[in-house]
């Protein structure tokens, strides 16, 4: 008989979200996701200055900082066809590039380490073993029997007291927790080293924004970040190359550790490789442009449907309409009121609350649909889609860490395997390797342009009467955002947020289809109903955001288009 | 007092005088008597003290300010200084074993709330839920029962961003509940999101001296909120001269002149942002060419905006005469320091905030 099992809060996340899942002889065979916070953001930026959405919408999220951002100035810039300087251009991606090694890191190991990682065993872990086994798979320096030793009294000095604090209760000596304590040990040693890593990220984001979390150095037009290599209240050579070498740092980081972290956790738990595909329609922007026009990408963008890498269509701009006219939201099993789907720049807002439905309305979060159809973005849909097209970059970085795991798992395996909660977790790893790569490529881009001369950080927009209508895409940590405005007479008369974690963890839409996080639990093994880790493991694999995912939109009765649930 | 409250709460004092400096101690915090016995409990053991979190309607940009904290690092702080019991974007376990650690050290022991975004109130609250609960809910069986609240940010402090108008979901701040907080002292660390200098100095200095630290009238703690940023800009010169940027990237720009004509909110914003800085690389907004946005004031989303226009009412010192900052040109060179020394004159705009129009 099936059991119905209801988590709520989901923690190490972003946010208030619950997941239910019915289990019936040992497997997942329903679930339910549902956003549980609601703050009207999009209505409170009706009537207001276009120019102060950026910081509005940046606070949609602290853990995505930046990304509403970047996404709202673009917004702007797209309805008034105003173009920014290539300074600006190139600030922003690394502003984009160093948040998503920063957050990268920060997923992994804060936020979802600890579903495969048994904090309590590695209490058994012998030093000189563990060092040895971390040997095996990384060069890095950290990894001694003097380090590992340290940590391990740590721990043992934090289990004596008796006061565990957020390691209390949870799924320690689960079944379904298999790492050797070496293992253990080496991962939780590495997940206090992620803290100081993650801190040098985030210092030299600071340089560029000012502050971080919220970034302040932006503006619709460019960036504010002064390029004056002879004043000393500007970014001087001294700020760009303390800039880069805490990136060099952090991509030491990436590459030995947290790489080698995520090849070891796939390779240790190969029986999970089959789980956790769900969706597997992939969305990804293009991103990291190396021009002002927003033309030349250097993060590939694109959808491919059903897993088939020969689906692949492009998205290759800013711009481009392939995107901007395909997308709908649907808010039929939404507590919003109506049932319709919706193009963003058509929609409302109407909250109405209803309590949890199983085959009504059961979430705050929209269901958008891409022609239709559920997609799934985030690194993992970047990496198909990179794949597909053949991106050099990409190419070579997953056939990387495929090689890796195929050499610690002792079988060979192809880019099949990605399509799985385990394939998430490496997709955002390769990511970040790439980020830090493309991160320095940027500031190389930078420094060579200020060479030539060029200071120039910012375009004033001017606001004409009349209504412009503008999209502001970006490839997120978490996938595709795009911001759509409506601004008449330089007001905002409508404004929505398409966000990666509205793509993934919407409800059911008009046509019951499910959306990524219920079809990626379906099928899964639940050992122990009274301690569901396994539907924490999937879920975390998406990384989720839900203060994000959670705004408001409003679609207008459309049919949509039936398709077979997934 | 202060000295002997310290000494009577070290646990190696006599048992009278120690349940005096806890009688005194609860005082000093403005606790009920109620209180006294719980306080005994978290000083007369070597437990590191218990610090529930709770998240309502936010955005985690608190939590992640932490996150870039060094001193103490994370780490250091919840290993070492305090015990996280409850928080749910880093602890381990999930659903109902997480509810149930927060229930443990609710009802068996003492604890620090902490308390990141706001709480609405419109259609009894169903804006935002965790495990089948409002955050009101919530909120009334834990805050009387801790031993102080620490609102983080801007949104636990005033309603923050979901509070601004047309506030659809009737967002609030804790210190807007008094009827579910129940007489349990409220510190506002406020700040979009806040230094976590402000946030660690606050409970550092709690944990110390176990009591608070010296508060404005808006429960500020003074140390970082008590003077405004204006006159502590590294720009203030520059202001004082007439020397102002009016277009992003102009040359007064590229030559780091004062920001109050392109929206800069310094003048009227009270924070330690240009003294401690942030992210240990010695920036802040005004360092990377945009102004201040205020956001350490109450409602300031609405009373700050358009950000990218200057506040009303703000006159300008120049040559010895105060003058309002359109008949400033933008470079008035040669000046004499006659100028500098008398503060700018802030007027009581339609915006200012209330109780916080004086200069320092």
């Amino acid at each position: 008989m099936a059991q119905r099992i209801t988590i709520d809060p989901i923690t190490r996340i972003e946010g208030h979200l619950r997941i239910d899942v019915e289990v019936d002889g040992g497997e997942i065979t329903k679930a339910w996701s549902s956003g549980q916070m609601y703050r009207g953001l999009e209505n409170i930026l009706k009537g207001r200055d276009p120019r102060d959405a950026w910081l509005f919408t940046q606070r949609i999220c602290g853990v995505c900082t930046t990304v509403h951002a970047l996404a709202s100035v673009r917004a702007v810039e797209n309805a008034l066809g105003l173009e920014i300087p290539l300074n600006a251009q190139l600030i922003r991606n690394m502003v984009q590039a160093i948040h998503c090694l920063h957050d990268h890191i920060v997923h992994f190991y804060a936020l979802s380490a600890l579903d495969w990682v048994d904090v309590v065993s590695a209490l058994d872990a012998d030093p000189v073993a563990t060092a040895k086994l971390a040997d095996s798979l990384s060069d890095w320096p950290g990894n001694s029997p003097k380090r590992f030793a340290a940590v391990k009294d740590k721990l043992k000095a934090l289990v004596a007291s008796g006061q565990l604090g957020p390691f209390a209760n949870a799924y320690w000596g689960h079944s379904a927790m298999k790492l050797p304590p070496e293992a253990n040990l080496m991962a939780v040693s590495h997940y206090l080293e992620a803290l100081d890593y993650q801190r040098k990220a985030t210092q030299a984001l600071g340089i560029i924004g000012g502050k971080n979390p919220h970034i302040q150095n932006l503006g619709v037009g460019g960036v504010t970040t002064n390029l004056n290599p002879d004043n000393e209240t500007a970014v001087t050579m001294e700020r760009l190359y303390y800039i880069k070498q805490l990136i060099s740092e952090v991509k030491e980081f990436v590459n030995m550790v947290y790489v080698t972290d995520v090849v070891a956790v796939g390779a240790l738990y190969a029986e999970w490789l089959p789980y956790g595909a769900g969706v597997t329609n992939y969305l990804a922007a293009p991103d990291m442009f190396t021009d002002a026009a927003g033309t030349k990408a250097d993060l590939p963008g694109g959808t491919v449907f059903d897993g088939d890498l020969g689906t692949m269509k492009p998205i290759s701009s800013l711009n481009d309409s392939y995107f901007k006219e395909n997308v709908e939201e649907s808010i039929a099993r939404t507590w919003y009121d109506g049932d319709w789907s919706k193009h963003p720049w058509e929609s409302s807002t109407e909250p109405k609350y209803t309590d949890f439905e199983d085959e009504g309305r059961y979430s705050w979060i929209k269901a958008p649909r891409f022609q239709g159809k559920p997609m799934q973005v985030g690194p993992l849909a970047q990496m198909v889609v990179g794949y597909a097209q053949g991106h050099k970059l990409t190419v070579k970085s997953v056939n990387a860490v495929l090689d890796r795991i195929s050499a610690v798992a002792g079988v060979k395996v192809g880019p099949e395997i990605l399509h799985s909660t385990i394939g998430r977790h490496a997709a955002r790893a390769v990511r970040a390797g790439m980020m830090a790569d493309l991160c320095l490529d940027h500031w190389e881009l930078l420094v060579n342009n200020i060479g030539s001369g060029d200071l120039e950080i910012f375009n004033p927009p001017t606001f004409p009467q009349g209504e412009q209508r503008g999209v502001g895409v970006h490839e997120a940590p978490r996938g595709i955002l795009s911001h759509w405005i409506v601004i008449q007479d330089g007001k905002i008369k409508n404004y929505q947020c398409v966000v990666p974690s509205t793509w993934n963890a919407g409800p059911r839409d008009a046509a019951g289809q499910p959306g990524p996080y219920e079809a990626s639990l379906m099928g899964n093994p639940i050992a122990d109903p009274e301690r569901p880790l396994e539907v924490l493991r999937t879920i975390h694999s998406f990384d989720p955001c839900i203060a994000c995912a959670v705004h408001m939109l409003d679609p207008e009765g459309k049919e949509v288009v039936k398709v077979k649930a997934l | 007092m202060a000295d002997t409250v310290n000494k009577t709460l070290d646990p190696q004092v006599d048992r009278r005088g120690f349940l005096k400096g806890c009688t005194m101690a609860a005082a000093a915090l403005g606790l009920s008597d109620a209180m006294i016995p719980k306080l005994v409990e978290a000083a007369a053991t070597a437990e590191r003290p218990r610090v529930i979190w709770l998240h309502f309607q936010e955005c985690t940009g608190c939590t992640e300010t932490l996150l870039r904290g060094s001193h103490p690092d994370l780490a250091r702080l919840i290993l070492d200084i305090i015990s996280l019991d409850y928080h749910e974007t880093v602890m381990a376990a999930a659903g109902h074993q997480a509810e149930h650690n927060l229930m443990e050290t609710v009802e068996k022991h003492p604890f620090i709330l902490v308390v990141e975004g706001a709480i609405p109130r419109k259609d009894g609250g169903i804006y935002c839920k965790i495990a089948g609960k409002t955050a009101m809910d919530i909120l009334a069986e834990v805050a009387p029962k801790a031993s102080a609240i620490i609102s983080i940010g801007t949104c636990a402090s005033f309603g923050g961003v979901q509070a601004a108008s047309p506030n659809p979901t009737g967002a609030a701040g804790v210190q807007d509940y008094p009827e579910l907080v129940g007489g349990t002292p409220i510190i506002n660390i406020p700040g979009c999101p806040p230094n976590p200098i402000s946030f660690l100095g606050t409970i550092l200095h709690y944990l110390t001296f176990k009591r608070l630290p010296a508060l404005d009238s808006m429960n500020r703690p003074l140390f970082a909120y008590g003077r405004k940023i204006h006159d502590q800009c590294e720009r203030r010169a520059h202001f004082n001269e007439g020397r102002f940027v009016e277009q992003y990237g102009d040359e007064a720009h590229k030559l780091g002149y004062c920001l109050y004509k392109v929206g800069c909110k310094g003048p009227e914003t009270f924070a330690n942002c240009p003294a401690v800085r942030f992210n240990d690389v010695s920036v802040w907004p005004v360092s990377v060419g945009h102004g201040c946005a205020g956001c350490t004031e109450p409602n300031f989303w609405d009373t700050m905006t358009p950000f990218y226009e200057r506040l009303p009412n703000v006159n300008i010192p120049v040559a010895g005469i105060v003058a309002g900052a359109d008949s400033v040109g933008k470079k008035v060179l040669g000046v004499t320091a006659a100028a500098v020394g008398i503060h700018a004159a802030v007027g009581i705009g339609k915006r200012l905030v209330k109780g916080k129009n004086d200069d320092d």
